[in-house]
């Protein structure tokens, strides 16, 4: 407890003591191997939609909720099929229909005389393209037709939409991080702040600034959040002004507690004999000692950060479709579980993943800046 | 301390008008009413319904109206569920939320704590990284998906336990619900506990009480916990609040009686009048309970004073 | 000694829930039917309720002058029998000698005139009392213009009711079987007030009483010993789940908690089936339309060319086949099929195969000067939220970027969309639908006049089609009347104020113990048809 005042003046981004605390954070194993999870993380889906071929906004109609595959879709089996019907939607008959690799042969006959513009039957379904009428029966009630097979991949199947899920994820990665990441800021610099001025001034100060507290806990959110949307339409910052605006509260309520105990201790009135203003010691003081809970809570605030943000999307306000989010993946996800599992699952990993490795790294932070820990 | 208490309860109650006031001009500046319905109604019978509810009336004399009513203990009829009046509704509904909420608290903060204290103990340990990583787990993965997974293992394929409903009170229909309520809350507690216990443990009296040999758990529970538990007991009033009234997710998902469901359908029906009702209502539990973790402070660490 | 105080408190918490435990487990001998009901009632009062998951309660507790048999056909209820006077205008009921409240007391003309007349009172402020409206004076009686003393409500005797209308209405013995015409008991609701649909208050006359109502978690009726066909009743509990939630519901019914449940996730159709096998998971076509409104008030929507090409782009096979699992049919008619002695005229396209659909959709637009080559068509769909709705939004959204046209989505609240659209706030396409009160094509056709300011959300104005249906009112000719009906759909058909996608399914998940339980379009399935094995 001997080196306090030299402590960083705000707990995440330390200055002088930085390099000592960084290397201490080095030596912890679970904080570094997080790092690299969330750095892993972050590329793939920042980086990652340039190198898949899917767009997340691509629809594809004929694959419809497909399961994750390893090989292309479509499956040979099935194309027969889909050429039948869609032979059948250019009012003519299938003869025959042979696969060889990328390209389909298929001969097809009609009882009146075949147009050429059939063609664009062929290329209709996802499946076929680049269809051309190889030859044509003296009569031109029959004719061969070849073209090719598209493959396509979904690694990690497709939505209900018929959309890339891999390419959805990633762009939903991008949304939910930066949620994450700047919602849970908002909150920390109002509580922090808030929470360490209303404990350390205490007394009547104190007792209508958690008064404060408590009638903005009590408001109805919801309406909140419709206003928002009503006067202000929707801009993706008010994302993190409405979730913000709830979640810096029961970090105000624990720094303020933490402030209330920490206030009678030796160190802040040896501080306070030595002249330092009020705002001085709680930025050098109370503010640094507050970090073990305040980490910890930042770290449990962010998944409910991130989860609050499909709740807005409900409400109209955030993303809007076709964008999406992890929130909104997971909870769409989660109504057909059983049904379509992948759409739950994939979600869910990279969601819990970021997590964990966050919450690893969070440990690993606070350790490493823990003031009395030098 | 009695000083302290009295005029706290006296300053909740400009707390709670506050909120009441501010709600009311709130509400009603969001788009649609009660009565604009996916079926619209004709605009004549739409008067008649604002004439019955006074919604006709300018809005500031609605909110006389409304404040004169309360201050009768008339919390007015719902707007919505228009057999029930508010106070029906809500009082219906609370017990079942308490009895859920008070078993997910007690399972969360009694757990959590022991959990963290435990890790803390064995700081950096496979054991503390285990614990953490499955509370950690329990924070992330949200309860609209662990409910359904419960569900379907333990309901719908082992069929040891019915799929929800209150059921009369049989514990079997509430042993999922309260895990999910509990889950996420003893993660937080756990993790909580850790981090400030492991704060506490180096903290110089509890150095010196371990130099001078006083057996462990002395120190763990006389000296270290109390300083530790000091941003549990700060989390414990707002989670209680919520915990205590429920949660739509759960509610509907276990398909149960509590109260959650009306904050959020109050609100997505504006039926003012209930939603008025969820505001008053988690405000006095804010207030209340918020007055008893200030309490709690000045008994766990006598260094706080309330002056 | 905080572990003390709250031991204590866990012990008294699990003493009561282990006691009631024990209290619950006691058997009973009766045939029980667990109902999944869709969703919680907001009332059981029939002057106040208007969605079909009350109905579903209301209708097992109480009985009108008519009711929907097992196969969803108008048949007698109170009423034995009925005569209709040669102009169409005075409808006389003979009510059953044996019908009875369930105090025992008889059923009598007279409380046919005190509900309906409570239904159209201002005061009770009913949602439907537009559905009484075709009665004498009702409408100025509601509206505060009449009296109550100058409605067509007459008790000839105890047994006997005439009702006078202010105009022939075809419909009318449909309409008797709406909540609105329901009885209620006089001296019921002025001992209780409010409160008269309380368990131990109700009294009700159908085949089933209430006893037990705990809000969100389970309602309770028990056979009515004194209902007139009580004899025909086979099952003697009907215990209703409330939950809303369909996909715990498919759960609860999967795990056997459940017999028949109302309402499943329409995409989970094929799993569900292939799950519980295709005779306990149904859908049936129901009278309802699902659709997008165009605001024809502004350009481009003004435009007949740009409403028809974006209405004939949209793919509804694909709509129905994929975003909804077949479970809503492709429609291209306002007027869904099912209407007695109606048929909607057919579209002129509708026979084309979509790509060729497609194609003149290209061309009216480019004619119109949008699209490749014209104006930019910028369109903005919205939508009240809902997982289904969404993935109709973003399908056709799809379809219509194919055309060249930059689309955009957005959703609002439930509240929010509809107040939108009510309050005649501006917009380019917005999602809607309708389900009918009653079998008749007037009921849909209704909604697109345009003095109807409420319901006809893009303003669409033709004066032609304004005449044909006043026509259709004072037609009283019922072949002439639906002919005129048809020829009113045909220029909405060719206009496309708005453009109809598909037409609803009801969609029930019924275990193979429950039988009399048969599909029919006006989704009526009253608990006295069902036996359980």
């Amino acid at each position: 407890m001997t080196d306090i005042v030299s402590s960083a003046p705000a707990p995440l981004k330390g200055r002088s003591p930085a390099a000592m605390a960084l290397a201490r954070l080095a030596r912890n194993r679970a904080a570094t191997v997080s790092i690299g999870v969330l750095v892993i993380v972050s590329l793939i889906c920042f980086l990652g939609p340039f190198f898949n071929p899917h767009n997340y906004a691509t629809v594809y109609q004929s694959y419809v909720s497909v399961p994750p595959s390893l090989s292309a879709y479509p499956a040979d089996d099935t194309l027969q099929a889909v050429m039948q019907a869609t032979v059948e939607r250019g009012r003519a008959k299938l003869d025959s229909f042979s696969v060889s690799g990328k390209s389909y042969t298929a001969t097809i006959s009609s009882e009146k005389e075949i147009d050429p513009r059939i063609i664009r039957y062929f290329d209709r379904p996802d499946e076929f393209d680049g269809a051309v009428i190889k030859e044509t029966s003296a009569d031109k009630l029959s004719a061969t037709v070849e073209g090719h097979v598209n493959r396509e991949y979904f690694l990690l199947g497709t939505d209900r939409n018929g959309r890339d899920m891999l390419a959805r994820i990633m762009v939903g990665g991008q949304i939910s991080l930066m949620v994450g990441i700047l919602a849970t800021i908002v909150a920390l610099v109002i509580g922090v702040t808030y929470g360490a001025i209303s404990g350390y001034l205490g007394g009547r100060v104190d007792n209508i600034m958690m008064r404060f507290v408590e009638i903005m806990y009590s408001l109805p959110f919801i309406f909140f959040v419709i206003m928002l949307v009503v006067f202000f339409g929707r801009h993706i910052a008010l994302i993190f002004i409405g979730i913000g605006a709830i979640n810096w509260l029961d970090m105000a309520r624990i720094v303020r507690g933490q402030t209330l105990s920490l206030k009678r201790r030796e160190f802040v009135g040896a501080a306070t004999a030595m002249g330092l203003s009020d705002w001085a010691i709680i930025r050098r003081h109370i503010i640094p000692n507050t970090i073990g809970p305040v980490v910890v809570f930042v770290t449990l605030l962010v998944p409910q950060v991130i989860l609050l943000e499909s709740f807005l999307s409900f409400l109209g306000l955030g993303v809007q479709e076709p964008m999406t989010s992890w929130g909104f993946l997971i909870s769409e996800g989660a109504s057909a579980i059983q049904a379509s599992p992948w759409l739950l699952l994939y979600p869910s990993i990279f969601f819990v993943v970021t997590l964990m490795a966050l919450n690893y790294l969070g440990d690993g932070l606070r350790d490493a800046f823990d003031p009395r820990d030098r | 301390m009695l000083r302290f208490i009295l005029s706290r309860l006296l300053s909740s109650a400009p707390t709670i008008f506050i909120v009441m006031t501010l709600s009311f001009f709130m509400i009603r500046l969001a788009p649609g009413g009660p009565f604009n319905l996916e079926r619209p109604l004709q605009p004549e019978v739409m008067a008649n319904l604002n004439a019955v509810y006074h919604l006709d009336q300018p809005v500031w004399k609605q909110y006389i109206f409304y404040l004169w009513n309360v201050l009768h203990g008339d919390f007015g009829p719902s707007f919505v569920y228009k057999d029930y009046t508010v106070s029906e509704l809500i009082l219906q509904a609370l017990p079942y939320s308490l009895v859920l909420g008070a078993w997910a608290l007690l399972i969360a903060v009694f757990g959590g704590i022991a959990l963290g204290v435990y890790a803390a103990l064995r700081q950096n340990s496979w054991a503390d990284y285990l614990l953490m990583g499955i509370s950690a787990l329990g924070n992330t993965v949200p309860n609209f998906v662990i409910g359904p997974v419960l569900t379907l293992i333990f309901a719908v394929s082992l069929a040891w336990l019915p799929t929800g409903s209150w059921g009369n009170g049989d514990f079997r229909h509430l042993v999922l619900p309260i895990i999910v309520l509990s889950l996420p809350q003893l993660a937080v507690f756990a993790r909580l506990t850790r981090g400030s216990m492991i704060e506490a443990l180096r903290a110089d009296h509890v150095r010196t009480a371990r130099a001078y040999g006083l057996p462990a758990r002395s120190v763990v529970g006389v000296h270290a916990l109390r300083a530790g538990l000091m941003p549990v007991i700060s989390y414990l009033g707002p989670v209680a609040a919520s915990v205590l009234t429920g949660s739509i997710i759960v509610e509907q998902m276990f398909s149960l009686p509590g109260v959650g469901r009306y904050f959020v359908l109050g609100a997505l029906n504006r039926d003012y009048t209930l939603v008025m009702g969820t505001v008053v209502l988690i405000s006095v539990f804010i207030v209340v309970l918020n007055l008893i973790v200030d309490i709690i402070y000045a008994f766990v660490d006598p260094r706080i004073r309330h002056d | 000694m905080t572990y003390r105080i709250s031991s204590r408190k866990v012990g008294k918490i699990f003493a009561t829930t282990a006691l009631a435990a024990l209290l619950s487990s006691t058997a009973f001998a009766e045939t029980v039917i667990r109902r999944g009901n869709g969703g919680e009632p907001q009332t059981l009062d029939q002057a106040k309720i208007s969605i079909d998951i009350e109905g579903f309660i209301v209708r097992d507790l109480f009985e009108g002058l008519t009711v929907y048999d097992a196969n969803g056909k108008v048949a007698p209820g109170v009423a034995e029998s009925w005569t209709i006077s040669d102009d169409g205008t005075v409808y006389t009921f003979k009510l059953r000698d044996n019908a009875k409240w369930s105090d025992g007391s008889p059923v009598v003309a007279g409380d046919f005139v005190y509900s309906m007349t409570r239904v159209l009172d201002p005061a009770t402020a009913a949602g439907y009392a537009t559905i009484l409206y075709p009665i004498k004076g009702a409408e100025a009686f509601n509206t505060s213009k009449g009296q109550a003393d100058a409605l067509g409500l007459k008790a000839v005797d105890d047994k006997t009711l005439e009702i006078t209308l202010e105009r022939a209405t075809p419909y009318f013995l449909q309409l008797m079987t709406h909540y609105t015409a329901i009885p209620v008991n006089k001296a019921n609701i002025e001992k209780f007030g409010a409160d008269f649909t309380k368990p131990g208050n109700l009294v009700s006359n159908g085949a089933y009483e209430l006893t037990e109502y705990v809000a969100n978690d389970h309602i309770t009726a028990v056979k009515n010993p004194d209902y007139w066909d009580a004899a025909n009743v086979k099952i003697d509990k009907v215990i209703y789940n409330p939950s809303e939630d369909q996909a715990a519901v498919a759960r609860a019914f999967e795990a056997g908690e459940l017999d028949v449940a109302y309402n499943f996730q329409a995409d989970q159709r094929d799993f569900l089936t292939k799950k519980l096998g295709e005779d306990q998971v149904q859908a049936s076509p129901a009278l309802a339309t699902y659709y997008y409104a165009f605001d024809t008030r502004k350009p481009p929507f003004d435009d007949v060319r740009v409403r028809k090409a974006l209405s004939i782009a949209v793919d509804r096979d694909f709509l129905s086949e994929k975003v909804y699992g077949g479970t809503q049919l492709p429609s291209y008619t306002f007027v869904p099929p099912g209407m007695e002695g109606y048929t909607s005229p057919t579209p002129a396209d509708v026979d084309k195969d979509q790509l060729d659909r497609e194609d003149e959709a290209k061309e009216l637009l480019k004619e119109a000067g949008y699209g490749e080559g014209g104006k930019p068509l910028k369109i903005d769909i919205r939508y009240n939220t809902n997982e289904n709705h969404k993935k109709v939004a973003v399908a056709v959204a799809d379809m219509w970027k194919a055309l060249g046209a930059e689309v955009t989505i957005q959703n609002l609240d439930v509240k929010s969309h509809y107040a939108y659209l009510q309050e005649g706030g501006s917009f380019d396409v917005a999602r809607a639908g309708w389900s009918a009160d009653y079998a008749d094509p007037e009921n849909f056709l209704n909604l697109l006049v345009s003095t109807n300011k409420a319901f006809n959300y893009g303003h669409y104005s033709n004066p032609k089609f304004d005449e044909l249906m006043k026509a259709s009112y004072e037609e009283k000719d019922q072949a002439k009347r639906m002919a005129i009906l048809a020829e009113a759909e045909a220029l909405v058909l060719n206009e496309y104020p708005v453009t109809p996608f598909m037409n609803n399914a009801n969609l029930w998940l019924v275990s193979r113990k429950v039988k009399g339980f048969s599909q029919n379009a006006v989704n009526e399935h009253l608990t006295k048809y069902l036996s359980i094995e």
